[in-house]
């Protein structure tokens, strides 16, 4: 056997793995946000603005996007109900604060989730047969039946009121949510954070390896020994888990929770959140996330009425464009400023350019 | 002595056609077995039957003596039941390296491990090495398999096969479409299989049909027709009526 083969097949596996200086950035980005965008410094300038609000808002839609992108960017299940778990969840960490069963958030925010998942188990039975629009359909008409539910039970969701007088005790016992949202962006944060170091970590196992190849060709994935079926069932009950963390971030950083948390809109625009971001990078969501609300927070400013308009008209763009074609665009900008460079009549530029494109 | 593969009066109804139609089959153990028979005659149906991919509409399946026919697909692949496919179905997104990974993984019963990092178990490593260099693959084993040239995707569709170390291998024409520049690489690794794997090979090509096989079956029009020795079947004028001679006129 060759061992020179076989280093090379580690190194391959542990490369892939490897943290990009993307990523890092990204991260340390989010971390610097905290204090940036905090309110702090606003005597130094208006930039310093408090965002932690919204901010928040990005953390757990972000959440919920990564959630999403677990089943269709890795194994290619298409739902159009996501906001099926992330409502359940949401009514539970409400309910569970407001009757006082179980007041310390991080624990409330765990059963939730296990909540969520427990009727991703239950539903993910009905999306392992059929096609794509199968399962837009089934995925609709559970969040649909949930909502429905939900309505019919004022005595315990508060119906189309919703949920009133919900107390959200400190976290951990020690941090008290405040008013300026502090506390709830690095907390979601860090519940965002740690799913994500989660995700990261199934995505590069053999288990996330295994889900790949059931997306790429599920019927050769059964030959080979995968139980297809059983990779579906455990990744649909995980995302359900990660959309209802995220639905319970939401009722415990509002202290509230309504109808709405089932709404189709909500899950229609997780989709557009995905496709806006890409799928099956696992950063697709968060980036997207990022982009869908700052969007929608900026065209709103400006025209409070039309906003879904602009939102509508990049989601076309995009999709017409394609992410492809865009990076194929960057690409070949780049190759031909490295061209324009290289023909220069300048020796010293012709000199200086290639160490510059190698940093 | 248990045949290593064996079909009871199997049957599949494609709504009012009989495609595989009361077939009886049984493959002894360590054979190299061809089922050979004129287009449409409903060969790669029983190799899908066989693998699970289709439910039969009646009869059983019988894998070394235990009755595999409401199993499904991975089940049968864990009792030693693998195979390749006419037209390849590969994982076009994934290197030949995960490919031959996965299925080494799912083997060794660690493809559920979602802690751990792929990659770093050492015995699975070492025999992804192993297979690909046997089946000359390593040159490319870091590229997309959808960019790779069509003789090594065809290596790769047999390598994936062998991954799961069968120990009854359903080959359904192994060497189709292969350039005749890398034919010669498909058949001497069909040729090298272990002598304790049974082999059903599907093939048009009749020189490698009766250089390979200890034993052929014709099918034709979705049955058994006539089953023996690679000599006895070439002498049979019916066989070449229905099958040599159809190909001959072709």
């Amino acid at each position: 056997m060759d061992p020179g083969s076989i280093k090379q097949v580690s190194h391959h596996f542990a490369n892939r793995a490897r943290w990009s200086a993307m990523e890092y950035a990204f991260w340390l980005a989010a971390l610097a946000s905290i204090f940036v965008c905090g309110g702090y410094w606003t005597e130094i300038s208006p930039l310093f603005a408090n965002r932690h609000l919204i901010l928040t808002e990005i953390a757990w839609l972000g959440l919920f996007a990564l959630s999403l992108d677990l089943i269709l960017g890795y194994a290619g299940i298409i739902s159009l109900g996501h906001a099926a778990f992330f409502g359940l969840a949401s009514y539970i960490a409400a309910l569970l604060a407001k009757h006082a069963i179980i007041t310390e958030p991080v624990l409330a925010l765990v059963v939730s989730g296990f909540a969520a998942a427990l009727l991703g188990f239950a539903t993910s039975f009905l999306v392992l047969r059929g096609s794509d629009l199968t399962r837009l359909m089934v995925t609709l008409g559970v969040t649909l039946i949930m909502r429905e539910i939900a309505n019919q039970i004022p005595e315990i969701t508060g119906g189309a009121d919703g949920l009133q007088g919900v107390v959200i005790a400190p976290i951990l016992g020690l941090f008290q949510f405040d008013i300026f949202g502090h506390v709830a962006y690095v907390y979601c944060l860090v519940v965002l954070f740690v799913l994500f170091l989660l995700a990261r970590r199934i995505i590069y196992s053999p288990f996330g390896l295994s889900l790949r190849a059931v997306k790429g060709n599920a019927l050769r994935s059964g030959l080979i020994g995968i139980s297809v079926n059983g990779r579906l069932i455990a990744v649909y009950t995980l995302a359900a888990f990660y959309a209802g963390i995220a639905g319970a971030l939401l009722a415990q950083t509002t202290a509230f929770a309504s109808l709405d948390v089932f709404s189709f809109e909500r899950s229609a625009d997780l989709l557009l959140v995905l496709i806006i971001g890409g799928t099956g990078y696992l950063y697709g969501g968060l980036i997207g996330a990022v982009i869908f609300k700052l969007m929608q927070d900026w065209i709103a400013n400006l025209t409070p009425q039309y906003w879904q308009f602009w939102i509508g008209l990049v989601l076309v763009l995009i999709v017409l464009v394609g992410r492809d074609r865009i990076g194929t665009a960057t690409a070949m900008i780049r190759t031909s400023v490295q061209r324009a460079v290289s023909r220069l009549p300048v020796p010293a530029l012709r000199v200086a350019a290639p160490p510059a494109e190698g940093r | 002595m248990p045949a290593a593969l064996a079909t009871q009066s199997l049957e599949k109804h494609f709504g009012g056609i009989a495609a595989v139609n009361g077939v009886s089959l049984a493959i002894e153990k360590g054979a190299r077995h061809a089922l050979i028979g004129p287009n449409g005659a409903g060969k790669t149906t029983v190799i899908n039957l066989l693998t699970g991919v289709l439910r039969p509409s009646a009869g059983r399946i019988v894998l070394e003596g235990e009755d595999i026919t409401a199993l499904d697909s991975h089940h049968r692949v864990r009792r030693g039941l693998a195979r390749t496919f006419q037209i390849n179905q590969l994982f076009l997104d994934l290197t030949p390296l995960e490919t031959v990974g996965l299925a080494i993984s799912e083997r060794m019963g660690t493809g559920w491990q979602w802690w751990r990092l792929a990659g770093t178990k050492l015995e699975v490593t070492e025999e992804i090495v192993d297979i690909l260099s046997r089946f000359r693959l390593t040159d490319v084993m870091l590229e997309r398999t959808g960019n790779l040239p069509y003789g090594k995707q065809r290596l790769l569709e047999i390598a994936l096969a062998i991954a799961c170390r069968p120990r009854v291998l359903l080959l359904d024409e192994p060497a189709a479409g292969v350039p005749e520049a890398e034919r010669h690489d498909i058949l001497a690794t069909v040729a090298a299989l272990p002598s304790d794997v049974t082999v059903l090979l599907i093939e048009h090509d009749m020189d490698l049909v009766f250089s390979f096989a200890d034993r052929i079956s014709v099918l034709v029009n979705g049955s058994l027709f006539i089953e023996g020795a690679p000599d006895e079947v070439a002498r049979d004028p019916r066989v070449k009526a229905v099958y040599l001679g159809e190909s001959l006129n072709a």
